[in-house]
């Protein structure tokens, strides 16, 4: 059971680190991630159907939404209008195009194929298969983050950080940003993708519907991550994602099992990660009122600190 | 270095809100040249820097820039051998990085590849340039954490490390206190004879623009006005320019007037 929540959290972990890519690093509001995630999904579902072995078929995911993540950069950079509703606009579109992927049905199951989570119980066999999949799915995070976290070290990857700063200083160093925007949305979508790849096979279907509100629930997953620790390093961030991925999903999951008690339903769940959301934005600035104001407070206690030192001098 | 033929920029155009903001600017500028230029508000200034550097795109007219024409290029091309320094010190820097990634950023230019150039012999090299500005100990410390003053100086201290061609200083100094601003004014012109740049800076200052540079233009009404360079300009005054820029903006409007009557 507590397995079970790790491995779901670690999946989701994946796209919330998508979706920190997009939303906090290139600050770009991209909701192509509700259509994204499930494209990954039924690409890997096929692509495991008819046979393709499980590393290409999550390869075939991550391309996957690396091109609709460019599909909503190059809307965005050729029509100029706002990320939100070229995001918008490729994630409707991407409906459709999903469920031509999954043969034109809303619903595909995995059923005897083998999927990365049939067969890491055979991989490692000597220990449960729950912690099997646990384990595998780590691994696979683990993976995700250093190559992500060693990206945003690269020289190309430090001027992406800095076009979320400030577009003109990019500009001003010789940098086009709109091709920054397609690798970076881009690889965005990618992870997202990749992340729906391994959500089909662990709950054992594609599902059409798979992506609906997955940007808000992530954007709450990061936002409960930010309350652990503040940092600017690449790879505490992406380490704050996951944690916070985890957390986000332990916090549902208690909310499934006990939630009847205050008579709360699955039905519900939207609403309270909104809320969840919203209570978030609200603390944090609430936190952020109190560290200026304890800022003010210091500098001035600091200045007046300074004048009593200078009038005891005399007397020294 | 860089010839401008017939510059005009029209705002609008076609709508009530139509506004004739350059009218039809003819400039050469030469290499080493740094030029002045005044002009009250409005005159045109800052919207022959952002047609310069690509903010905008001309209406008509023709820019050379280095013996290529540039007139079509998109800002960030253009942004490879022209440096630009805004006076908004938040321009130039971004605040949610630390000083060395933003340094490492400045450092070449154009796209950048999967190297990781930022190693502690870089480090050092920064270190030592920051020295400078007295920001040598704060390589890790974010920019937003800077003042206004600081920011600037390394926004300096970064363009000129991609060794531009030209300079274009808009009114870099206006946003900072009177201290910081003269800290940021020695810098500018510590690095203009060092590097042996070709700068044009826009001022508000006529002393200064009297005293700075080696040639001095005065904007009006999206033309330039005056033009006066070398022992001419170093035996000007502060009130011979006034009365000069009352002179020629009277005989300016009486020339609109007469344009107008024909019509």
């Amino acid at each position: 059971m507590i397995e079970g929540i790790f491995v779901d959290g670690l999946v989701f972990s994946i796209m919330v680190i998508g979706i920190l890519i997009s939303y906090r690093i290139l600050n770009f509001a991209d909701l192509t991630c509700d259509g994204s995630v499930a494209t990954g999904a039924a690409i890997a579902t096929m692509a495991i159907v008819n046979g393709f072995p499980i590393t290409a078929a999550l390869l075939f995911a991550f391309l996957g939404g690396v091109g609709a993540g460019m599909v909503t950069a190059a809307i965005h950079n050729k029509l100029k209008i706002p990320g939100l509703l070229a995001g918008i606009l490729t994630m409707t579109m991407l409906y459709s195009i999903n469920l031509r992927i999954l043969g034109n049905k809303a619903n595909v199951p995995l059923l005897r194929v083998s999927t990365l989570y049939t067969k890491l119980p055979l991989f490692f066999g000597f220990m449960a298969p729950e912690w099997a999949s646990l384990v595998g799915t780590l691994l696979v995070v683990l993976f995700v983050k250093i190559i992500v976290d060693v990206f945003f070290r690269t020289d190309l990857g430090v001027s992406m950080g800095a076009m979320g700063g400030n577009e003109q200083m990019v500009i001003s160093q010789g940098i086009n940003p709109e091709v920054l925007k397609l690798m970076g949305i881009g690889l965005s979508n990618g992870l997202i993708a990749l992340s729906g790849g391994l959500l089909a096979q662990y709950q054992g279907f594609a599902d059409a519907n798979l992506g609906q509100g997955m940007v808000v629930q992530g954007l709450a997953a990061i936002m409960v991550g930010e309350f652990l620790f503040s940092s600017n390093r690449i790879s505490l961030l992406t380490l704050r994602a996951i944690l916070g991925a985890i957390i986000y999903k332990a916090l549902m999951f208690f909310g499934r099992k006990y939630g009847y008690l205050v008579n709360i339903t699955p039905n519900d769940f939207k609403l309270l990660t909104g809320i969840l959301v919203i209570a978030s934005l609200f603390i944090a600035q609430t936190r952020s009122a109190a560290s200026s104001a304890g800022a003010k407070r210091k500098a001035i206690a600091r200045s007046e600190g300074r004048r009593t030192a200078k009038e005891e001098v005399p007397h020294a | 270095m860089l010839e401008l033929t017939s510059v005009t920029k029209v705002f609008y155009p076609g709508t009530v809100n139509e506004k004739l903001a350059i009218d039809g600017v003819n400039l050469h500028v030469n290499k080493g040249d740094v030029v002045c230029i005044v002009g009250s508000n409005g005159s045109g200034k800052s919207t022959l820097f952002n047609l310069i550097s690509g903010t905008y795109p001309v209406t008509a007219g023709k820019m050379v820039f280095d013996g290529a024409d540039i007139t079509s290029k998109p800002e960030y091309r253009r942004a490879m051998t022209i440096g630009r320094i805004f006076q908004d010190p938040t321009k130039g820097t971004a605040a949610n990085m630390s000083i060395e990634d933003n340094m490492i950023t400045a450092e070449t230019k154009g796209m950048k590849g999967l190297r990781i150039s930022l190693n502690n012999e870089k480090r050092q090299q920064y270190r030592r340039l920051l020295s400078l500005i007295g920001l040598e100990d704060r390589l890790k410390d974010n920019v937003g954490l800077l003042s206004g003053g600081q920011r600037q100086a390394l926004t300096l201290l970064m363009m000129v490390m991609s060794r531009p061609k030209m300079v274009l200083l808009d009114e870099h100094t206006a946003a900072l206190d009177p201290r910081n601003a003269q800290t940021v004014m020695d810098l500018t012109e510590r690095f203009i004879a060092e590097y042996q740049l070709t700068a044009m800076m826009v001022t508000h200052n006529m002393q200064f623009a009297i005293d700075f540079g080696n040639r001095l233009i005065m904007m009006d009404e999206g033309s330039i006005i005056f033009d006066v360079s070398g022992e001419e300009k170093s035996k000007l005054t502060v009130e011979a320019l006034v009365r000069l820029f009352k002179d020629l903006r009277n005989k300016t409007y009486a020339n609109d007037a007469g344009l107008l009557t024909k019509a």
